[in-house]
């Protein structure tokens, strides 16, 4: 990776010297070498801090809403999957596809460090990416894994390697070392559960939310000026309030206000301090949307409709998408 | 600070004999704001109203519920109230206690405490309400009528009379409709073209009047005062302008494989043909369907004899678009089909046919030239034999279960008119009921049975044979005596159901009209609104609203013309002021909202915002066209960030009412 | 709080049980079909309470989880047609939300039949009723909401 990294600060100190771009938005080294940031870079000193390996899962595409609101052209570095969330984004008018540079950056897959801790490594000095393995340098040697053990649960189910947008791309196109999983495959799981079981499942999930708000913050799809559950008078400010159940309608009202803007990114299960699987509320409406008015994938243009926002006559009654099915009586 | 009263109406014993309104009272009365109630027993009536007007001085009240009867009935007289004493009329709620209350349950204790919920949840909407002040529209000066027959035709002309414009859009080649194919209309027994065909000419002369004949609405867009509808005029491939009317192309028209529509299938017509001779307006239209030059390129024949080179095969639909203040909906009706009655006989035999073939057989203009004969033969019937209600007052699902209201009075007719003409021809009418109501109509059925000797029988017939040779076999059961009969008629008459026009439903949708499980259109109000669609500046006329004979149509026709001419005579309307909001702080210019509006009210402007910190923003924010917009709040749900709100409707009020009727 | 089961067993045999149900109509088609159930004195129990909202389209999924965690047995909606929308295309987009409004409660494993979808025109006056009843009587049957009231997050 280290290559990629310097085609990239090269690539990015042309853009700002070239005035293509104000600013460059993409990773800066972390304290550890598993824990880059976010960064937005404007000078060539600055982009010494550059970095990009298995361990930048971040979209950086939200934070195009502020530069583009700042009227700065920004160049972004973009993996094939963040490429669905600026495409979103400019479907919801939050960015000036003007005031976008985007440069596709390939990605062979992001790894998941507690994945990497659980299986035995302690006092991690370095990780190098070597394609289908991982050597991982502790304090007390090195460790080969494989690296398709140690993906993010977002990359098992990789949409793949294509640049839904990009102005151009850098380096070469790279796949993730793992049979796509089934995007869907867990809510499945959870569907096929008693309704007591997925009662259990959500209220372990949910109860533990502690109302932090990252989801919210990290996702492309959820770009509101001023969250419903925020500003007074809108009914649902909830943290004003003192009653609990005010925050009741949170998780469900934030995944149905990005049902048809959702790309499946699963930073929302990823970032989740409390590790949440707020993936699996989102999956199910994507799911719900592909089964029920025909296949659709936020973020794959910035022009179809959205199925939210359309409608076919002959679309399913309510009352008759989940009949039929013994499994889901409630009451059996 | 909120003074609410609250006015919980008796409706004499309508709501007072199931709710216990003076409990109503009592619990209003222990709800922070409510400064005043009070229960009377008609609070619409005068001093109803005064009462109210009385306690808004006495205690200061600023917002008020009415706990009467539905807000489709009264919610505008209490609102009117409201303004005249000085309260905003939209700070004014009705809890519906007569629809949803007295009259759904006979439990006094159930209804009472349902009333108190009602109530409850009014006065916690109510607190909500903010002001509102209805802006204005303007109206065009011009009506559009939806159907050219006799319904269509009264309208129009009372409202040219009245000095307004308007346009007959009609979808046949002539204007006329169904009466024009009428022979005798009863109780007069006068001769249906003699009173229409004059009508018709008025029409066409006025000069307050256009029509479009041969054409259809394709689309309606805007709201009341200000319909923008555009019609295509189907092409004639006549050019009208210089077609003389001579009629010489339609003689010699090669093809003569089409029924002819005006006259119910008994005679076939050429391709390019006029409906009948007092059409208007009196030029051809070619049916390329049937046309032989549109069908195989080898004709021309039309072309050639037309003494004006008025052919026109290239012509093209065209569409017009124009501006109206008003509609009214006269799209009339139509016969059931009776595919389904194949034990009467229908589809067996050429004598076995609906009433309205009757009309054409006895109509001097027919394909008989008004000689009564059976179709197979050509010969006089000597038994005919009429069946009332077929597919009428019907409950097994092949018809219609309402009454379709003419058959009685037409049988009647029918029945006298084959009597006199024919003395020897013998003729019996199967009925359920005989419902002959109306000035003259019980006297003019009853002629039929004293005077011309009708045989009246009150009973089912059960099936229809035809046999080899072309007979008819017929078995009925006679109600009265009990036996069963079987009869041999060279005739059978079936009075099939009115059934609404099947462009009902499509015009319907496209004016976004309310119309019934049968099709028909459905009244504002039915018995204070009979007229009026519940959509605005839609107005109802004719047979396109539910059965009716000739007299009745042209009454409700008028009466849609004054409707639409009260509309036309205004200068501005106050537009509802229960519009979409943008908190423009609040929005981050999404557009959802844009996506979603079916009145394309909202857009996306670039502007300087304040943010909810008070900072200046530069941003693009959605702005709702009050004037376009219609208050269907669907903006408002596409909505994530709760920006765009409905007035009168807020999210903050809809979900006060939740709490309070969850409580 | 309660974490029990939705079913019958949650309702006291003691005390009959009087579900609360919160019933949306549209203006122009569900509510004039209530007032016409009214008009035509057919009967429908008093636990339904209407509100009235210009069209079925006004609802936001955030009402009916209101409704619910506020203490409703039962939250039904009721709209014009498909096709036959005052406005044109409000029930259509509506008919979407509740589509997968439903099916989220469901995947919740909270009984996605205590709300109800029901198209209503204004001449189906009995229609309303019978749709009334019949909610009622299963909202009856299944008892007490204790789920949906309790789908927040316990701190």
């Amino acid at each position: 990776m280290q290559k990629i990294e310097e085609l990239m600060r090269v690539k990015a100190a042309a853009l700002l010297q070239d005035g293509t771009a104000d600013c460059v938005l993409a990773w800066r080294k972390g304290e550890f070498p598993y824990d880059h940031a976010t960064a937005v870079f404007h000078t060539n000193e600055e982009l010494q801090e550059l970095t990009y390996d298995c361990f930048c899962p971040a979209n950086l595409a939200k934070y195009l809403i502020q530069t583009s609101r700042a009227g700065k052209k920004a160049a972004v570095f973009l993996k094939p999957c963040d490429t669905y969330g600026v495409n979103q984004l400019l479907k919801d008018h939050r960015i000036r596809r003007d005031l976008v540079h985007a440069i596709g950056t390939p990605c062979g897959g992001m790894l998941d460090i507690r994945k990497i801790r659980a299986a035995g490594c302690r006092g991690i000095l370095a990780i190098e990416d070597r394609g289908d393995d991982v050597v991982v340098t502790c304090a007390g040697g090195t460790v080969t894994l494989h690296k398709a053990d140690v993906l993010l649960r977002k990359c098992l189910a990789c949409k793949g390697n294509d640049y839904k947008i990009a102005d151009e791309e850098i380096g070469t196109k790279q796949a993730v070392p793992q049979a796509p999983a089934d995007r869907f495959a867990e809510v499945e799981a959870i569907e096929a559960m008693t309704p007591e079981a997925r009662f259990a499942f959500w209220q372990q999930e949910l109860s533990r939310c502690i109302r932090c708000n990252t989801c919210r913050d990290v996702c492309p799809a959820c770009s509101c000026e001023q969250c419903i559950f925020d500003h007074p008078g809108s009914g649902a400010d909830g943290k004003a309030y003192a009653d609990a159940s005010q925050e009741a309608m949170f998780h469900v009202i934030r995944a149905f206000h990005v049902a048809g803007r959702c790309t499946g990114c699963g930073e929302c299960g990823r970032v989740c301090p409390e590790g949440i699987r707020l993936d699996l509320l989102n999956g199910k409406f994507a799911k719900d949307i592909n089964t029920y008015f025909g296949p659709y994938q936020p973020g794959e243009d910035a022009e179809t409709a959205a199925p939210q926002f359309t409608f076919r006559p002959g679309d399913p009654d309510p009352d008759t998408v989940t009949q039929n099915d013994d499994r889901r009586d409630d009451h059996a | 600070m909120q003074k609410i009263g609250v006015f919980v109406c008796w409706c004499g014993s309508n709501i007072a004999a199931t709710v216990d309104v003076a409990r109503v009272v009592a619990a209003a009365k222990g709800i922070p704001g409510v400064a005043f109630a009070a229960d009377y027993k008609y609070m619409c009536s005068e001093q109803g109203q005064q009462l109210i007007a009385d306690s808004v001085r006495q205690y200061g009240l600023n917002r008020i519920v009415v706990c009467s009867c539905s807000p489709r009935m009264h919610e505008k007289t209490f609102r009117a109230c409201a303004e005249r004493c000085g309260v905003n009329p939209y700070q004014v709620e009705i809890a519906n206690i007569r629809e949803q209350c007295a009259w759904i349950l006979k439990d006094k204790e159930q209804a009472t405490r349902k009333a108190i919920a009602l109530m409850k949840a009014a006065v916690a909407k109510v607190q909500l309400d903010t002001p509102l002040q209805p802006g204005e529209s303007t109206v065009v000066k011009r009506a559009l009528v939806i159907g050219g027959g006799i319904a269509g035709i009264e309208t129009a002309l009372d409202i040219a009379d009245a000095g307004y414009k308007v346009d007959i859009v009609e979808k046949e080649p002539s204007i006329g409709g169904k009466m024009a194919q009428l022979d005798k209309t009863f109780p007069t027994l006068d001769c249906s073209a003699c009173i229409l065909t004059p009508k018709m000419v008025d029409a066409a002369q006025h000069p307050n009047i256009r029509i479009f004949t041969y054409s259809e609405v394709e689309e309606v867009r805007g709201f009341v005062g200000q319909f923008e509808v555009d019609i295509r005029k189907k092409a004639r491939s006549v050019k009208a302008d210089i077609c003389s009317g001579c009629g010489i192309c339609t003689t010699k028209c090669p093809s003569r494989k089409a029924d002819s529509e005006f006259d119910a299938g008994l005679r076939k017509r050429g391709a390019i043909y006029i409906p009948f001779a007092q059409a208007i307006p009196k030029v051809p239209v070619i049916d390329r369907a049937h046309c032989l030059k549109f069908q195989t390129g080898k004709c021309g024949v039309c072309s050639l004899v037309c003494p004006n080179k008025a052919i026109d095969y290239t012509q093209q639909d065209e569409i017009v678009t124009e501006q109206y203040g008003a509609i009214v909906l006269a799209t009339g009706f139509d016969l059931l089909d009776l595919k389904h009655f194949g034990d009467l006989g229908w589809g067996r035999s050429k004598d076995i046919i609906t009433s309205l073939q009757l009309e054409r057989l006895t109509n001097a203009g027919g394909p008989t030239e008004g000689h009564l004969v059976c179709p197979s033969t050509g010969r006089q019937p000597k038994k005919v034999v009429i069946v009332s209600c077929v597919g009428s007052r019907d409950t097994s699902g092949r018809g219609k279960t309402y009454c379709s209201k003419i058959c009685c009075m037409y049988n009647a007719k029918h029945a006298m008119y084959i009597r006199e003409k024919y003395p020897d021809t013998d003729v019996t009418v199967f009925y359920i009921d005989v419902r002959t109501p109306g000035k003259g109509f019980d006297e003019f059925q009853r002629r039929a049975v004293e005077e011309y000797g009708v045989h009246y029988i009150r009973g089912l017939v059960g099936k229809v044979d035809v046999h080899k040779d072309g007979t008819l076999h017929l078995t009925a059961s006679d109600l009265n005596s009990g036996r069963q009969l079987e009869m041999e008629p060279d005739l059978i008459v079936l009075a099939a159901a009115v059934t609404a026009s099947p462009d009902a439903r499509k015009i319907a949708g496209l004016v976004t009209a309310s119309i019934d499980n049968d099709g028909f259109y459905v009244e504002a109000h039915p018995k204070l609104r009979p007229v009026e669609s519940p959509t605005a500046g839609i107005f109802l006329s004719g047979m396109c609203q539910g059965p009716k004979d000739i007299p009745e149509t042209v009454s409700q026709a008028g009466a849609a013309a004054v409707k639409a001419i009260g509309l036309l005579s205004k200068d501005k309307l106050l537009t509802n002021p229960c519009t979409a909001r943008c908190n423009e702080a609040v929005c981050s210019g999404c557009q959802s909202c844009v996506k979603v509006c079916p009145y394309g009210a909202i857009e996306a402007v670039e502007k300087t915002v304040i943010t909810l910190e008070g900072k200046k923003e530069q941003r693009s924010v959605a702005v709702v066209n009050e004037a376009l917009c219609q208050g269907c709040g669907a903006c408002t749900v596409a909505c994530p960030s709760g920006a765009m709100d409905l007035k009168g409707f807020s999210n903050q009020e809809i979900m006060a009412e939740v709490d309070a009727l969850c409580w | 709080m309660l974490v029990n089961e939705d079913g019958k067993t949650a309702a006291p045999e003691t005390k009959s049980f009087e579900p609360k149900i919160v019933a949306f109509c549209c203006n122009w088609c569900s509510y004039a079909g209530a007032d016409g159930a009214g008009t035509a004195r057919k009967h429908y129990p008093a636990n339904v309470k209407i509100i009235k909202v210009p069209c079925s389209g006004r609802v936001n999924p955030l009402f009916v989880l209101r409704a619910f965690q506020k203490g409703a047995d039962g939250v039904i909606l009721c709209g014009c047609h498909p096709g036959d929308c005052h406005y044109m295309t409000g029930n259509y987009y509506t008919r979407r939300r509740l589509t997968l409004l439903m099916s989220m409660l469901d995947y919740l494993g909270v009984a996605k039949d205590r709300l109800r979808v029901a198209w209503v025109s204004a001449s189906e006056g009995a229609r309303f009723a019978e749709v009334m009843n019949d909610f009622t009587a299963h909202i009856a049957s299944l008892g007490e909401n204790v789920k949906l009231r309790d789908m927040r997050c316990r701190k």
